[in-house]
């Protein structure tokens, strides 16, 4: 299903997207090129309204291009959206999106007993250690959705999406809204989680902190597509109004200024 | 503000003498310099009109295709409940049906019970006059069971449930729960719009027959305090006066009643857009529509059917 080791886990080519029709079109992404290999941390950033969220749909399926192909694991990305699509692709929303209807255990557990192939009581235990894996305790698995704080809901979301071990995890603003302890430790369980798991993963963030601490790669997008891509060293030094603003400002140089935690062996 | 009336008086300019301190005209000029006229607002042309009735009729019509869409996927996914009923959403179905029809049993029978009183009073009024007492159980008996039971059932079930449909499916898509389920590779048609569709098909009719009897109990009562008719009367006469087909015929109606509101309810939830204000809409949409074809679907029945039961 992942294709052979050397191709890449997501291809973008030549994708436009266009909202609206007639004289009120609106182009987000025109042309844009991207591609993401195995093993990659890569963040895409990029000012507001520059598509981002808009180019994890595509790569989700949730949303078509109106021009250009998405081929995420070798299957066009239109095709994620059918049965048992959790063990291909994991995705972490902004908010979490937990069913709140469904205690903790039900939420990580959904995906696999919707499957309905195996006893329940595996299911069970396999959330459960999905549960201990993201950090949190077992009794906070019969709590409701709405008695969990920020931080808890994000680790919740995340062992969801991690039930079926998944090779591609995606990220939207998975430190946004936490405080920056809390951040700081999802971001060490994002690494550990990368390393332990061989997964690729590609998020969306504003966080210079979680950038600079987690991505191999870093894809800037402005003017439509994708301006220039590498360490986030390298695309610091670029020249782009936008690069400038994000990384030179007070709040980059001083989250640059800390050594990168990513080890030299993993960067592109 | 003071400054801006002035400014406005002066025709927006300034005027040949003017004695001022610093203050005042520093504020002046400021005043000045930011003073945009507003644009004027488009001229009315009949053409836009014609443009918003043509987008209207556009958007009913889309509403119409995603009916029929939803009203297939249903069907496809009975089909696959039917393959496997093992693997159906059971537990969801019923739930549903303790929320959209247990829950709705005490409202039903009040209101039912106090049409029936209501009825059965107007309509002792009107036999008065031609010395017709004993028809009062025809009467009754036709319209409560042919049309009026199913129909206030229905009507207070669309109101009650096709509201909550779409609200719980909106709230879900103003917090991305639909979009995770899509991404789990879950179809929205059999987890969230059929259970809801099982549960209220089989429900309505049960809603409706329960609704009857409560507006029968009521004009029984009525008939027997302004008229004299005796319930051992009234329960003896009912079954020469009414065909049994009429219940069939009212059972039949309920659960096409119960599909649509759920499906109205499913449609305007999966077209909430993520904002309050499109939550809001949706659900009004919603409890309007779905009143408004079990209407139509009762006209529908009632010019199909008109020689059964009689």
């Amino acid at each position: 299903m992942s294709g052979t080791p050397a191709s890449p886990v997501v291809d973008i080519r030549g994708l436009a997207t266009v909202f609206g029709k007639g004289g009120d079109a609106f182009t987000v992404h025109d042309d844009l090129q991207l591609t993401v290999d195995r093993g990659e941390i890569l963040s895409l950033v990029g000012g507001s309204g520059t598509g981002k969220t808009v180019l994890l749909r595509h790569i989700l399926g949730l949303t078509r291009p109106t021009r250009g192909s998405v081929t995420v694991l070798g299957r066009p990305a239109g095709e994620l959206g059918r049965e048992g699509a959790s063990s291909r692709v994991g995705m972490l929303f902004q908010h979490g999106a937990l069913f709140s209807a469904f205690s903790v255990i039900d939420n990580i557990a959904f995906a696999l007993n919707e499957l309905g192939t195996l006893p329940p009581a595996l299911v069970q235990d396999a959330a459960m250690v999905k549960l201990r894996l993201v950090g949190l305790k077992p009794e906070h698995a019969t709590r409701m959705p709405a008695d969990l704080s920020g931080g808890m809901v994000k680790r919740v979301a995340l062992a969801r999406a991690l039930i079926m071990d998944p090779p591609l995890l995606l990220l939207d603003e998975p430190t946004a809204g936490l405080d920056p302890n809390s951040s700081d430790e999802f971001c060490d369980l994002l690494r550990e989680l990368h390393a332990a798991l061989d997964l690729t993963v590609i998020m969306v963030t504003h966080d210079l902190d979680t950038l600079f601490a987690l991505s191999t790669r870093v894809a800037v997008l402005a003017d439509r597509r994708v301006i220039t891509s590498g360490t986030p060293q390298q695309v610091a030094q670029f020249d782009h109004p936008f690069v400038d603003h994000f990384f030179r400002g007070e709040r980059g140089r001083r989250a640059m200024a800390q050594p990168p935690a990513v080890p030299a062996s993993k960067e592109a | 503000m003071g400054a801006q009336v002035l400014w406005n008086h002066w025709g927006r300019a300034w005027p040949a003498q003017v004695d001022l301190s610093a203050a005042q005209r520093e504020m002046l000029e400021r005043v000045a310099r930011f003073s945009t006229p507003c644009e004027p607002a488009p001229p009315w042309r009949l053409a836009d009109q014609v443009d918003r009735l043509g987008v209207l009729v556009l958007h009913a019509l889309d509403h119409l295709a995603h009916l029929v869409e939803l009203v297939g996927q249903l069907l496809l996914d009975v089909l696959r409940l039917v393959r496997n009923p093992l693997r159906a959403p059971w537990r969801d179905i019923s739930g549903h049906l303790y929320r959209m029809g247990a829950m709705a049993l005490p409202i039903t029978a009040l209101v039912g019970f106090l049409i029936g009183v209501v009825l059965a009073y107007l309509m002792s009024l009107q036999l008065r006059q031609f010395g017709a007492e004993a028809f009062i159980v025809n009467i009754l008996g036709i319209s409560l069971i042919r049309e009026l039971g199913p129909m206030l059932g229905a009507i207070l079930v669309a109101g009650r449930s096709g509201s909550a449909i779409t609200a719980q499916i909106g709230v879900m898509r103003v917090t991305e729960e639909l979009d995770a389920m899509r991404v789990m590779g879950i179809p929205h048609g059999f987890r969230l719009v059929m259970p809801r569709a099982l549960a209220l098909a089989l429900a309505m009719p049960l809603v409706a027959l329960w609704t009857t009897l409560a507006a029968l109990a009521g004009g029984m009562l009525a008939a027997d305090l302004t008229m004299g008719i005796s319930s051992a009367y009234f329960l003896q006469a009912l079954p020469a006066a009414v065909k049994v087909s009429n219940l069939w015929l009212a059972m039949a109606k309920s659960v096409v009643f119960g599909v649509f509101i759920a499906l109205i309810g499913c449609h305007w939830g999966l077209r909430v857009k993520p904002n309050t204000q499109s939550l809001g809409e949706g659900t009004t949409a919603s409890v309007v529509s779905a009143i408004t074809m079990v209407i139509i679907v009762d006209a529908l029945f009632a010019v199909a059917f008109k020689n059964l039961g009689f």
